[in-house]
């Protein structure tokens, strides 16, 4: 099979695509706030004593970790709404989908860099008087965040990615710009090449930082 | 005599297993107590009753004659809050140092100032800085952790609980992972915070020290107190046979004539 390149159509309607990007990088800055935040919250409930707080913490996770978010995305919008009366936008669903999703892997982040330090740490907190929030903000996770940097901006890179599915519920972004473009030109070839163009030359450069960034945590350890 | 820490029927278990069976012990204002007995006997767990790093199962702990928590139709009931401001007021020092790595030495000693008793950071530093005067680190106060020996780690770790003003300091085996070296720097500064006239709780196996600088020795033996008395009396000529075999095991320990 023979296809003859032709990225004229694609230059043509950029702002097309720009208006995608945008949407993009919206759906990007909530749920990544969303989701790396909320997953602070859920990973010290993990973390808990206290089995009332460790319980639904747990079920939490293994809920949000154990199913496809593209789902979760679908059924926020299709069956959530019919379950309850209330109405779910595409960008609410894809929102409470990808935040979701992001709020349980990361909290096993947390959870994992904060078991990392040694219990002395926390001994010596408290055998100063510091109480547990004290503790956690003074001693812990100043060496902890150290330890789950690397991962957290992982999560970060999956997230940026993740919101393309949000194009399933006909949110504006950048695959559901495209897949418009290919719709009226018949040029799909290009229109989702140029889509990996873009997250490409977008990522690119934030993955190369995110290493370098790595190598400065090592240094300083 | 002022008396400063009172200990009353204390007991501690763990599940099934009863670690401490009934403690009595009262450390007076200045004296140095030191707690003896083999592993498992129980002697951390006592020392971290005191300050309430584990709660007691039974019976009751004074501070400077204040009851510690309150009486709730026949067991004690301790809120947190109150908790953490005892612990304020007494120092403890580790085995393992247990230093915060990302502060510098000084950072270290002003941490529970500043955050806890809320001193300005100026006012902390300055008692930061006597402190580590005292210890012998002066000249350490901008380093990390990381840089210094494991004796100077360990003075640090004592700094850091002095610059609270406790009324008692709790030391548990605080030698024991240290070359051996450098145990005689630790044991020096301990010996001049006991001639300074604080108040220690010291759980140790330097037999040494607690002949020389101890006003009291106690031998623990599962969970209970089976001997105590002056270290001169109780190291050369224990009553009991468990004290005597519990001397035996220390072969480097060699008394004065
Ligand atoms: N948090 C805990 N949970 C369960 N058991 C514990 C706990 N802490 C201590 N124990 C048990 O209590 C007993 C006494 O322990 P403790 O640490 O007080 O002894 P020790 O006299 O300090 O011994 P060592 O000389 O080895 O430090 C041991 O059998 C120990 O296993
Ligand atoms: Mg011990």
């Amino acid at each position: 099979m023979q296809h003859t390149w032709d990225f004229a159509t694609i230059f043509q309607n950029w702002e097309v695509l720009w208006v995608g990007l945008k949407g993009t990088v919206v759906m990007f800055l909530v749920t990544v706030v969303l989701g790396l935040s909320g997953g602070l919250v859920v990973g010290m409930g993990r973390y808990a004593q206290n089995s009332a707080l460790r319980w639904p913490a747990t079920a939490f996770v293994e809920i949000f970790r154990n199913t496809p978010v593209l789902v979760q995305i679908i059924w926020f919008y299709y069956a959530f709404p019919i379950l309850t009366g209330i109405e779910v936008n595409p960008f609410l669903a894809a929102v409470l989908g990808i935040s979701l999703n992001t709020m349980a892997f990361s909290a096993e982040i947390y959870r994992a860099g904060i078991q990392s330090i040694e219990p002395g740490q926390w001994e010596a907190g408290k055998a100063i008087g510091m109480t547990y929030g004290q503790t956690l903000r003074r001693i812990i996770m100043p060496v902890a965040i150290k330890r789950i940097l690397p991962a957290l901006t992982n999560r970060g890179i999956e997230v940026f990615k993740m919101s393309t599915l949000a194009s399933v519920v006909a949110y504006v972004e950048t695959l559901n710009q495209a897949k418009l473009i290919a719709d009226l030109n018949f040029n799909p070839i290009e229109s989702y090449t140029a889509v990996a163009l873009i997250f490409f030359v977008v990522l690119y450069p934030v993955v190369q930082a995110t290493y370098a960034l790595e190598r400065t945590l090592r240094k300083s350890d | 005599m002022t008396e400063i820490v009172r200990i009353e029927n204390l007991h501690k278990s763990f599940g099934p297993l009863e670690v401490l069976k009934g403690i009595d012990l009262t450390v007076d204002s200045g004296e140095t107590v030191v707690l003896l007995g083999s592993s498992g006997s129980g002697k951390s767990t006592l020392l971290r009753c005191v300050n309430f790093m584990e709660t007691p199962s039974e019976g009751q702990v004074s501070l400077h004659g204040e009851l510690v928590g309150s009486e709730n139709n026949g067991g004690m009931q301790y809120r947190e809050r109150e908790l953490c401001k005892l612990r304020t007021r007494i120092g403890m020092v580790f085995q393992h140092f247990n230093l915060f790595p990302h502060m510098t030495v000084l950072g270290n000693v002003m941490e529970g100032q500043v955050t806890v008793l809320g001193r300005s950071k100026p006012e902390a530093e300055d008692k930061a800085r006597q402190q580590l005067e005292r210890v012998g680190l002066a000249d350490k106060a901008e380093e990390y952790p990381a840089r210094l020996s494991g004796g100077q780690k360990q003075r640090v770790a004592i700094a850091r609980a002095l610059a609270m003003d406790p009324d008692v300091m709790l030391f548990d085996e605080v030698t024991s992972a240290l070359d051996p070296e450098l145990v005689g720097e630790v044991l020096k500064t301990m010996r001049q915070l006991a001639e300074e006239g604080m108040t220690m709780l010291v759980v140790t196996h330097e037999l040494g020290f607690a002949y020389h600088v101890a006003n009291r020795v106690l031998f623990l033996h599962e969970g209970t107190i089976l001997e105590q008395g002056e270290p001169q009396k109780v190291l050369k000529d224990p009553e009991t046979t468990r004290m005597r075999e519990f001397l035996e095991g220390h072969s480097l320990f060699k008394l004065p004539d």
